[in-house]
């Protein structure tokens, strides 16, 4: 059903497509063009080669990484590298604690600043914006101010050292989602909220039922950008766990390379395991992603 | 009744067709609804905000070392930064030299590159990729990645370079060239702000480029005089948000140069502190020294700079941008 309103859509837009594209086309000349795409394929050469060097490398022998001539793809590929570095670094412990983390955050973060922005966006209220422009003000607060009196503060309550201080946060809402959030419930027909009102809806009713379930698009970046903040954070673990036991991959990656005799091969498979999941992820959910980047850039 | 009005949020009370309560609250507004349904950040913006806010200006004022009770020591933090702390000042200068020259080099690469990609070359979804994956890999990796990368001996980027025939570089053990790496370092990190921009040009009209071509302009004005004018807002955007990244810059530094296998010994500074970043001489204080009151004077001090700098841009800026 849908793919036939998709298919139907995209017909409708190739060719709009097909006439902005040679209206743009005429701001360069043909031979232009072709020096801009291989300017284009160079800077892209150079901006993946690091990438390929990570996983040629964590396939070499220590002694071919800085040879003279440069191995550029090792005579024999040493898969062994991978068992051998998760010896000493214990993937799967560091995956199950970092994902500890992040679930919670996630859904902390997407309910209460969806509950939040549905506040800012849905009700009408005195002194509704120059709150709103509060929380985008906070955005401005560095980590630091806040970072030295909380720490005494959860050292005091016997958090350091749990994940609390890396979860609990996340359930009264973040600004840059608040903020996403609330520019997309503000874009919803305001006459489906008044015709439910009413009709004696309550407001959570109206939140749950009508705004929530047209949001999906705009929850789904949250979420996702929620779990990927999470889960490559190395900042917060760092300040909070002490406790090896305790570590997130970020945490334990660094520990690995500060804690070990230099071992390039070893540190690549190690930070290639780490990349994997969120390559992946990143590589299914590119559109979101790329729209909520775009998204929250333009309305700034 | 002109208070009458005003406390109705602008909303006259009179002349209303509707005479019911639930329409009168539906125009007057729903505060409580409203206050309920914020009061997750309410609780959070008083717990993780403003108490610590103020908790930390308290602090600055004191000796703390979370063993023994607070000692009151007035300004006595802060005229010891300024008169006597030499990583301080270091920290402070290098902190200024990488958000000066990093800020807007990655805004100039990404505006360039936003400019090529919006151009109509075959496969930009897959360069849109190429250029954003980076900024997807954890700080910690791309670190670890890049200080094997810029080996002295045989790091790729000097492979590179002398295959070309320019000298081999000391990137990560000399003083002279530590900044120099992680300013370069930070290009890597450029595809949102890449996204962001080329957004931002499909909303550009495309009226104003053909307006602007039948008055004879060529590709390097229409830039200057439609792109860069239209797309301001969003150049402001990025600017604000990177001085503001630039100046807390942490993670690189440290594990770089605090990993201990880049170079200069496993001294978070870099060689001679030459790359000693504002974030990292703070975490060594607060962290491992666990001088709190000191601490909590430098971050007073970041946020100051920090918030006149967001002010001014946005200051300077309305002579500047322009907005629909």
């Amino acid at each position: 059903m849908s793919n036939v309103v998709e298919a139907k859509a995209l017909r409708v837009q190739i060719p709009l497509d097909r006439v902005a594209a040679q209206r743009r086309s005429q701001m360069l000349t043909r031979g232009g063009l072709v020096l801009a795409f291989l300017i284009v394929v160079f800077f892209t050469v150079l901006f993946v080669a690091p990438i390929y060097w990570m996983v040629v490398t964590s396939l070499k022998t220590t002694a071919e990484v800085f040879a003279i001539p440069t191995v550029w793809w090792p005579a024999r590929l040493m898969w062994s590298n991978y068992p051998d570095a998760l010896n000493v670094f214990p993937f799967i412990t560091y995956a199950a604690n970092t994902l500890r983390i992040a679930a919670p955050v996630t859904i902390g973060t997407t309910i209460s600043s969806a509950l939040v922005a549905y506040g800012f966006s849905r009700l009408r209220w005195r002194g509704r914006d120059l709150v709103f422009y509060l929380v985008l003000a906070t955005l401005m607060i560095p980590t630091w101010v806040t970072l030295v009196p909380l720490y005494i503060l959860f050292n005091h309550i016997g958090w350091v050292n749990t994940y609390r201080p890396l979860v609990v946060p996340s359930f009264f809402g973040d600004p840059f989602s608040i903020f996403l959030l609330r520019q997309f419930f503000l874009r919803q027909p305001q006459d489906l909220v008044d015709a439910a009102r009413v009709d004696g809806a309550t407001h959570l009713r109206i939140f749950t039922q009508i705004i929530l379930p047209l949001s999906r698009p705009a929850l789904a970046v949250v979420a996702l950008f929620a779990f990927i903040n999470s889960w490559t954070d190395f900042f917060n673990p760092l300040i909070y766990l002490s406790n090896p036991d305790k570590y997130t991959l970020q945490l334990g990656l660094f520990n690995f390379f500060s804690q070990h005799f230099v071992n390039w091969p070893g540190f690549m498979a190690a930070s290639v395991v780490v990349l994997a999941p969120i390559a992946v992820l990143f590589f299914l959910t590119q559109r979101t992603f790329i729209e909520g980047i775009t998204f929250t850039g333009i309305r700034g | 009744m002109a208070t009458r009005i005003a406390d109705s949020g602008g909303i006259p009370l009179v002349d209303q067709p509707f005479r019911s309560n639930r329409w009168r609250r539906l125009r007057r507004g729903d505060l409580i609804p409203g206050l309920l349904f914020i009061s997750p950040w309410i609780v959070g913006f008083a717990w993780f905000q403003l108490y610590p806010i103020i908790a930390s200006i308290r602090y600055s004022f004191t000796d703390y070392n979370m063993m023994q009770p607070p000692i009151w020591l007035g300004f006595a933090n802060y005229t010891r930064l300024f008169t006597e702390d030499d990583l301080f000042r270091k920290a402070l200068a290098n902190t200024a030299i990488y958000a000066l020259f990093s800020v807007p080099l990655d805004l100039f690469v990404a505006f360039c590159f936003a400019l090529l990609l919006n151009l109509r070359i075959p496969g930009r979804p897959i360069f849109r990729t190429a250029f954003y994956f980076p900024a997807v890999i954890p700080s910690v990796a791309t670190a670890i990645l890049w200080s094997m990368l810029l080996n002295t001996k045989g790091g790729l980027v000097n492979v590179a370079l002398k295959a070309v025939g320019l000298p081999v570089i000391p990137w990560l053990t000399s003083p002279t060239w530590t900044m120099p790496s992680l300013i370069l370092l930070s290009v890597w990190g450029i595809g949102p702000i890449v996204v962001i921009f080329l957004a931002g040009l499909q909303d550009v009209p495309r009226e104003l480029y053909e307006a602007a071509k039948l008055d004879g302009a060529g590709p390097f004005r229409l830039v200057r005089d439609v792109t860069i004018p239209m797309l301001s807002p969003v150049i402001l955007f990025n600017l604000v948000i990177g001085i503001i990244a630039a100046l807390q810059v942490f993670a690189q530094p440290f594990v770089i140069f605090g990993g201990g296998q880049g170079g200069g010994g496993g001294a978070a500074g870099g060689p001679l502190n030459s790359v000693l970043m504002y974030s990292v001489q703070l975490y060594t204080v607060a962290f491992q020294q666990f001088q709190m009151g000191y601490a909590a004077a430098m971050a007073w001090i970041l946020f100051a700079i920090i918030f006149s700098l967001s002010l001014l841009s946005i200051r300077f800026s309305n002579r500047f941008v322009h907005y629909e």
